[in-house]
Parts: C-alpha cells; sequence; structure tokens
C-alpha cells in the first residue's frame, strides 16, 4: 500500500484567525474601536496606555485589557485608577496574547460603555507578531534605549503595523541611537509606516498621536 | 516559546483533512516555513510525539521545508536572500526594497493511507 498525498494548503494559525474574526465582528457590533499595542518589556506600554487615557478621558470612554504571563495585576490596577475599566488575562506562562484569550477578555470587558478598547499585549518582540487578535490597528512601541538596529534584528514585527510609536525620545541625548538608521529599518519592512515620537515621561509629541488616534476613531464610527 | 499551540494547530488541521480523505493512517506532514517566520523545529518535533499519540497521526514524519527571505530592490530590481540580520540591497545600497518571500506558514500537504487501499 503507497502513500496518497492529499494537498491541504491551510495556514497552521488558521484556528486562530477564525476565532480572531469573531473578536473583530464583536467589537464591530459595540462600535469599538480596538489597538492591538505590543513592545519589548520595559518599552512603555503602560506608560503610553496613561497618557493615551490622560488626554483622551474627556472626549473617549477608554477599556483596557492587559496580557501578562503572570498573575500579576500591577498595570491593571494603574489603569483602574484612572476610572477606566481594565481586565487583567493571565496567559499562564505564554509568551503572546492569543485570540481565544482575547475572547475570554471581550466577555467580561463593558464593550457597550467603551469607544476604544487597547489591548496590552505580552512584552515580547518575536511571538505576539504571528498571532491575529481581530483588533483593528496592531501597534509597536520601540523605545530610544533599546536600540537603533531593533527593526533589523525582529523583522516579523515590523511587517504587521499599522502605527509605530518611538518611545522615550528625551533620552536621545544620553544613548547612541541613530534615528535615521532605526527608520531606514523600518522603511524596508513596512513602507510609509504612521509613526509618532513621543516621550510618555514630558508628553512630547502626545498632541500627533492624540489627533490621529481621534481622527481615526471618528472616522470609523462614521463607518468610513 | 509558543511551538505548543503552534504543534496543536497543526495536528487539528491534519486530522481534520486526514478524515475527509477518509485516512487510517497519516504517514507525512510537509510543511511551509518562510524565514522570517519563527520557530523552533525540533520542539515541535518534541511535541508532536506527545501530543500525536493515540491518533491516526501517531508516527507521521514531520517534514519542514525552509523558505528562505528573499528581497528585491525597487531602485535597481537585484534579488537577494537574507539569511541572519537584514540589510540594504547589496547591489547599490538603497533600501527601497520590498520581501517577495519567507513569511509562508502553513500546512501544504498531507501523505495517508487508507485500509482499502491496495
Amino acid at each position: 500500500m503507497s502513500p496518497i498525498k492529499v494537498p491541504v494548503v491551510e495556514k497552521i494559525l488558521s484556528a486562530n484567525d477564525r476565532m480572531a474574526n469573531l473578536n473583530r465582528a464583536l467589537l464591530d457590533a459595540n462600535q469599538v474601536f480596538s489597538i492591538n499595542i505590543m513592545a519589548s518589556p520595559g518599552a512603555g506600554k503602560t506608560s503610553f496606555i496613561l497618557q493615551t487615557i490622560n488626554h483622551l478621558q474627556k472626549d473617549l470612554t477608554l477599556g483596557v485589557i492587559e496580557g501578562d504571563t503572570a498573575p500579576v495585576t500591577i498595570d491593571a490596577d494603574k489603569i483602574i485608577k484612572t476610572g477606566m475599566p481594565a481586565i487583567q488575562i493571565n496567559t499562564g506562562g505564554d509568551c503572546h496574547l492569543e485570540a481565544s484569550m482575547l475572547s475570554d477578555g471581550l466577555q467580561q470587558m463593558p464593550l457597550k460603555d467603551i469607544d476604544v478598547l487597547i489591548v496590552e499585549n505580552v512584552g515580547n518582540l518575536i511571538c505576539p507578531a504571528a498571532w491575529y487578535l481581530g483588533t483593528h490597528i496592531n501597534l509597536l512601541i520601540a523605545s530610544v534605549p533599546e536600540g537603533d538596529d531593533k527593526p533589523y534584528k525582529y523583522p516579523n514585527i515590523y511587517r504587521g503595523l499599522d502605527v509605530l510609536i518611538i518611545n522615550k525620545t528625551d533620552l536621545m541625548p544620553y544613548v547612541e541611537y541613530n534615528i535615521d538608521y532605526f527608520r531606514k529599518g523600518v522603511e524596508m519592512l513596512n513602507p510609509g509606516l504612521t509613526t509618532f515620537p513621543v516621550s510618555c515621561r514630558t508628553g512630547e509629541g502626545f498632541d500627533a498621536w492624540i489627533a490621529w488616534l481621534k481622527g481615526t476613531v471618528s472616522n470609523y464610527k462614521q463607518g468610513k | 516559546m509558543h511551538e505548543l499551540s503552534v504543534t496543536e494547530g497543526i495536528l487539528d488541521i491534519a486530522l481534520e483533512n486526514a478524515k475527509k480523505a477518509g485516512a487510517s493512517k497519516v504517514t507525512s506532514i510537509n510543511l511551509m516555513i518562510g524565514k522570517l517566520s519563527s520557530i523552533v523545529d525540533d520542539s515541535v518535533q518534541f511535541y508532536w510525539d506527545t501530543i500525536s499519540e493515540n491518533t491516526i497521526c501517531e508516527g507521521a514524519k514531520l517534514v519542514f521545508t525552509r523558505i528562505p527571505a528573499t528581497l528585491k530592490c525597487q531602485d535597481c530590481q537585484t534579488e537577494y536572500d537574507i539569511e541572519q540580520e537584514l540589510r540594504p540591497c547589496p547591489n547599490c545600497k538603497g533600501y527601497n526594497v520590498i520581501i517577495t518571500r519567507g513569511e509562508e506558514f502553513y500546512l501544504d500537504s498531507i501523505e495517508i493511507e487508507k485500509e482499502d487501499t491496495k
């Protein structure tokens, strides 16, 4: 008996993608614009979220889903202090969020009451890139002290991005960091990527990011 | 490490397609993995041996076909592969490039046996 070859041609993570599409449908049904925030540990994800809430809370209600590998609620507690709803998802040691984990988080989030959902992925530049969550945009925070060579070393994560934040610009005078070299690498991987240099500490650059986000959310709500 | 969920994905797709084809046994699974998709073959094999136990996929061979990452320069049309770090065009040193392959991450085909096949 000789083996028979059966063609399949199916993406290995197709089950995740199907679940991600359900997440997207649920978000759209509630008119919630969603952002998947990725970064390495310490790039300033939570600080960036807090600054964004600070700038937006007069106009929009945000909800935050925090992904962490351990059962800690440090990040969620900081968000809850601002008065915005936050849910913590513990990945049980996994290096990234998957669509099914976000689905669990969405069940607990009061979607009817929020305009924007921020999902803080696990701090990691490799794994989160492979798992589509169903959010409307993928955003990466690359901080200056991490170095200007990151797009060259971690090309994957730059491929699927819609927005790039360069954080900790206030540290540029103190570290070896060639922003042109960094941006050239990004340009090779994701030409024309929308990019905002900011400092969460000084607030520099936030006006441009907030204006872009407000415009994008407004277009979304109007069905554009 | 996320190889366990990847391996579970491979098993689910293989079992579903084997069942549809009326297989009694899966002998081989052909995977196409681009250089830009990070995955460790040995870890997948390790998990595979455990999770495929007592299924018709038990003992099936995992065949990894690695596809290099290829870039094409939009200015001088040079095509080149990247092995390690991303680098600009080796011919004109330009950064105006596009990635033409290397992001593949799919199960291409399975090889099966059927009980009634002579």
